[in-house]
């Protein structure tokens, strides 16, 4: 929690340290010691920068590396493939039009030898192209968890951070609030709203979801601000006169950021969980929008007789979630260096 | 302790009390509590708005009805004078009638895959902080990021379709190939060797070990027709009552001490006589019986395994107390397995249901009414089990691995204990510190998680009462759902912070 507080002293001590501790490790290979202090001694001297040391660990992380690979392809697919706002794609066929079925609707997507075909998804009851239909969806649910993970941050550091350094009353109100609003679950709440606030729109629908999502990681931003306030940095900064605005954004909150970017993703990925839930109830996305959640709730049924429509919304809902997860765990191991490997 | 009980459980009244607000505003304002009749007209229309409004007090202002509605449950609170009803939903009737339904089906539904999804999730989760960076591990964190990333009902709507249809076809007709038998003893015993794990001809060992005893379990399992009248039978019930008795010493007391195996083994025998003697017992029975064996097993064989124990009394009888519990509940559960035949046949042969929470006018012993519960609860265990499973994996995994990490585990190893006893004694007790606030977390997530498996799986608990509250505009239901699950919430915090400050020492209460 307080590793990365005063990022320039990495280098100082590191030197002497590594040598001493490689030659106490070693006594029993004596010999071999020197040579290997004076290797670790070079590279050691290179300064590392505590972005660069999350950099480096982040990419070290093979399943956090496969999840950016997952999102990004899916972003790239769902954006490119129907086009967004008004910019067409490359696939030429609306999500709204119906048509006549081809061959009962059943997807023509082949492996081997790779085609598309005509409807590479298969199409729905109405006729409509399920590619676009579930392209349209991706967009739709990434937009809204993005949305969702943006609001929560933004509410959820700036309550933690007001409550964690002014505390007194402050913090009771902010803390009682949020704990208000922790004792009803989730998805209760959504639920009780969701049904007005979705039919104003996908955008006021998941800024709603946001405000009911954020108590979490407000609850961790106070944790590491009451830790972080009591250090001597943010005595000094209080000594020559910094403002209570200067000292919380430019030196307490830069420490918070693993906590808050960490807390961030998982929000998201659970924000994508909580919209397809809702959808599926029935209270969330309405016509004409279209998300993954609502996809399947609209072919519940099809299961039986027609697996795809079904099958196809949920393989993106779980490669979205999936890769924010790995992107999650791989950021955790980043910023939280603490949880290395057990040594026996 | 007493001090912080009290000032908490003020601080969670006022707490409860924002909350009903805030619950009861949103959900007044969610809708038109008329809608549905939109289209009807006539005199009927008339009625039924009047006896609505009469119901629900809407011709009270909003704030007011929310005090009118504070009564209501303030009539519960306080006893005797009013009959306590926690309000009238639209069509006139109380509410507390229904809550008291419909709450023993949704505890049923929690509490099963909550404690389920625990033990398993621990078990797991301590193996793989063990064998960190091993196949095994890496397998298991794909898994449960997997079953993380799962929206339920998906999910369930697969177990549904393919786990419940199959499985009942299977189940009128249980047989298997002997290239599906070699099959599954193969997987079991990859599965085996991987998490085993150790150098490349241990492994190769367990597999095979693993590989052949499953194949030969099932085969002979299919050939008695097991799957057709299941239950474990005087000899199994000997054989498991041992084998009980031999992981848990080797679990809680290693096979050093001598004394400490025999108690258990004596543990495990009087468990067995009481077997003996409560088959007559036990043909139809109700829960107050069952847990009276239970206890009487319990301290019985807490004296015997302590007399047996000699020197090591205390451990032993601690062992054997352990040991009784466990072949109760496999006493229970081979009683259960007794009663599948008829209900089976009761069920016209697909026994495994995919809706409800219990069969409709079904007449039958105890054993058969909560056999039908169980395999009720059969589906939507599985779904919510995978879903919690992961969670507690990982929070295990990593709370163990921090716990490893610990100087005192080193000094524990270098002071020369048994890695058992480094494992059990100092670092799981103490990896599990964190998991009781997440245990208390999640029973209040899934409780609220209701809402969604209910409506999956037709359900008909608190979660339906909340969906078909919220569709109605019916305040009645919405906010006694809430009642229950906000008071489970506040409640469970309370507890995971008492439990903290017991379990570590270093924590005080204020």
């Amino acid at each position: 929690m307080s590793n990365h507080q005063n990022p320039r002293d990495d280098s100082r001590p590191s030197v002497e340290l590594s040598e001493m501790t490689l030659q106490s490790q070693d006594t029993d290979i004596a010999t071999a010691a020197p040579t290997r202090a004076q290797t670790d001694r070079i590279r050691t001297t290179e300064a590392k920068s505590q972005g660069r040391l999350i950099r480096e660990r982040f990419f070290r992380h093979k399943g956090a590396l496969a999840g950016i690979a997952l999102l990004a392809l899916i972003f790239l697919l769902a954006f490119s493939s129907i086009g967004f706002a008004g910019i067409p794609g490359w696939w030429n066929k609306d999500y709204d039009v119906l048509a006549a079925r081809f061959n009962e609707g059943r997807p023509t997507l082949t492996l081997w030898p790779f085609s598309l075909g005509e409807h590479p998804f298969g199409q729905d009851v109405l006729g409509r192209d399920y590619f676009a239909l579930t392209m349209r969806g991706t967009q739709t649910s990434l937009i809204i968890a993005f949305i969702v993970g943006l609001v929560a941050m933004v509410i959820g550091t700036t309550v933690g951070a007001l409550a964690g350094y002014f505390r007194g009353w402050t913090e009771a109100f902010l803390m009682r609030i949020t704990d208000v609003v922790i004792t009803i679950p989730t998805v209760v709440i959504a639920a009780a709203v969701a049904g007005i606030v979705a039919k104003a729109g996908i955008i006021p629908f998941a800024v709603f979801l946001g405000i009911v999502t954020w108590t979490g990681l407000a609850r961790l931003v106070r944790g590491e601000f009451l830790s972080l306030r009591e250090k001597e940095f943010v005595e000094s900064a209080k000594s020559v006169g910094a403002s209570s605005f200067r000292i919380i954004f430019r030196h307490i909150l830069p420490n918070t950021v693993g906590v808050i970017i960490v807390s961030t993703t998982l929000a998201i990925s659970g924000a994508i969980l909580l919209e397809t839930a809702l959808s599926y109830l029935g209270l969330g996305v309405v016509s004409p929008d279209t998300s993954l959640g609502k996809a399947i709730n609209d072919n519940r049924s099809a299961l039986t007789v027609r697996p795809w429509l079904f099958l196809w919304p949920g393989a993106f809902i779980i490669g979205i979630a999936l890769a924010v997860n790995f992107i999650g765990d791989g950021l955790r191991d980043a910023f939280d260096p603490k949880q290395t490997r057990v040594k026996q | 302790m007493f001090y912080f009980i009290v000032k908490r459980t003020i601080i969670s009244f006022f707490i409860m009390l924002a909350a009903t607000t805030l619950m009861y505003f949103l959900t007044i304002s969610s809708g038109d509590p008329f809608e549905d009749l939109g289209e009807a007209s006539g005199p009927e229309k008339a009625a039924t708005i009047a006896a609505r409004t009469a119901a629900m007090n809407l011709d009270v202002p909003p704030i007011p009805r929310y005090f009118l509605w504070l009564q209501d449950v303030g009539h519960c609170l306080v006893p005797g004078g009013v009959s306590c009803t926690l309000g009238l939903d639209r069509t006139g009737a109380a509410v507390l009638p229904q809550l008291e339904n419909a709450v023993g089906s949704t505890l049923r539904l929690v509490v099963v895959a909550t404690v389920l999804a625990l033990v398993l999730g621990v078990v797991v989760g301590i193996v793989t902080a063990i064998r960190q960076y091993s196949t095994f591990d890496y397998s298991v964190t794909f898994i449960s990021f997997l079953l993380f990333s799962l929206p339920l009902f998906w999910l369930s709507t697969l177990l549904k379709q393919y786990l419940a249809i199959d499985l009942n076809t299977w189940l009128a007709n249980p047989q298997f190939s002997y290239l599906t038998i070699a099959l599954i003893g193969v997987v079991a015993g990859v599965i085996w060797a991987v998490v085993v794990g150790g150098d490349r001809r241990r492994r190769l060992t367990v597999f095979a070990i693993a590989a052949v005893a499953t194949a030969l379990a099932l085969y002979l399992l299919l050939v008695s027709r097991w799957f057709v009248t299941p239950g474990l039978g005087l000899v199994g019930m000997l054989v498991s009552a041992a084998g009980i008795a031999v992981l848990w010493t080797a679990l809680l007391a290693g096979f050093r001490r001598r004394r400490v195996l025999h108690a258990a083994l004596a543990a495990a025998g009087v468990g067995f006589v009481g077997y003996l003697v409560s088959i007559p017992l036990l043909a139809d029975t109700n829960w107050l019986i069952v847990l009276a064996l239970v206890v009487v097993l319990a301290v019985v064989s807490y004296i015997v395994a302590g007399v047996v124990g000699g020197p090591f009394r205390a451990q032993a009888a601690k062992i054997g107390a352990v040991i009784a519990v466990s072949v109760s509940l496999l006493i229970v559960v081979d009683r259960l397995l007794q009663a599948y035949p008829t209900l089976s046949a009761k069920a016209g042969g697909r026994p495994i249901p995919t809706t409800g929470s219990q069969s409709a006018n079904l007449a039958g012993t105890f054993w058969e009414i909560n056999l039908d519960y169980a395999l009720h609860l059969i589906l939507p265990t599985i779904a919510l089990t995978l879903i919690s499973f992961a969670t507690y994996t990982r929070y295990t995994r990593a709370s163990q691995l921090d716990v490893m990490n610990q100087d005192y585990i080193r000094t524990a190893r270098a002071k020369g204990l048994s890695e058992r006893t480094v494992l059990v004694k100092h670092a799981f007790r103490n990896a599990m510190i964190p998991i009781t606030t997440l245990m208390a977390f999640d029973f209040a997530g899934v409780l609220g998680g209701a809402v969604i498996t209910e409506q999956v799986f037709g359900w008909n608990g608190m979660g339906k009462m909340f969906v078909d509250g919220i569709q109605n505009v019916d305040p009645g239901p919405v906010m006694a759902f809430f009642l229950v699950v906000g008071t489970a919430a506040v409640l469970f915090n309370m507890l995971a912070d008492i439990a903290y400050a017991f379990l570590d020492p270093r924590i005080t209460l204020s």
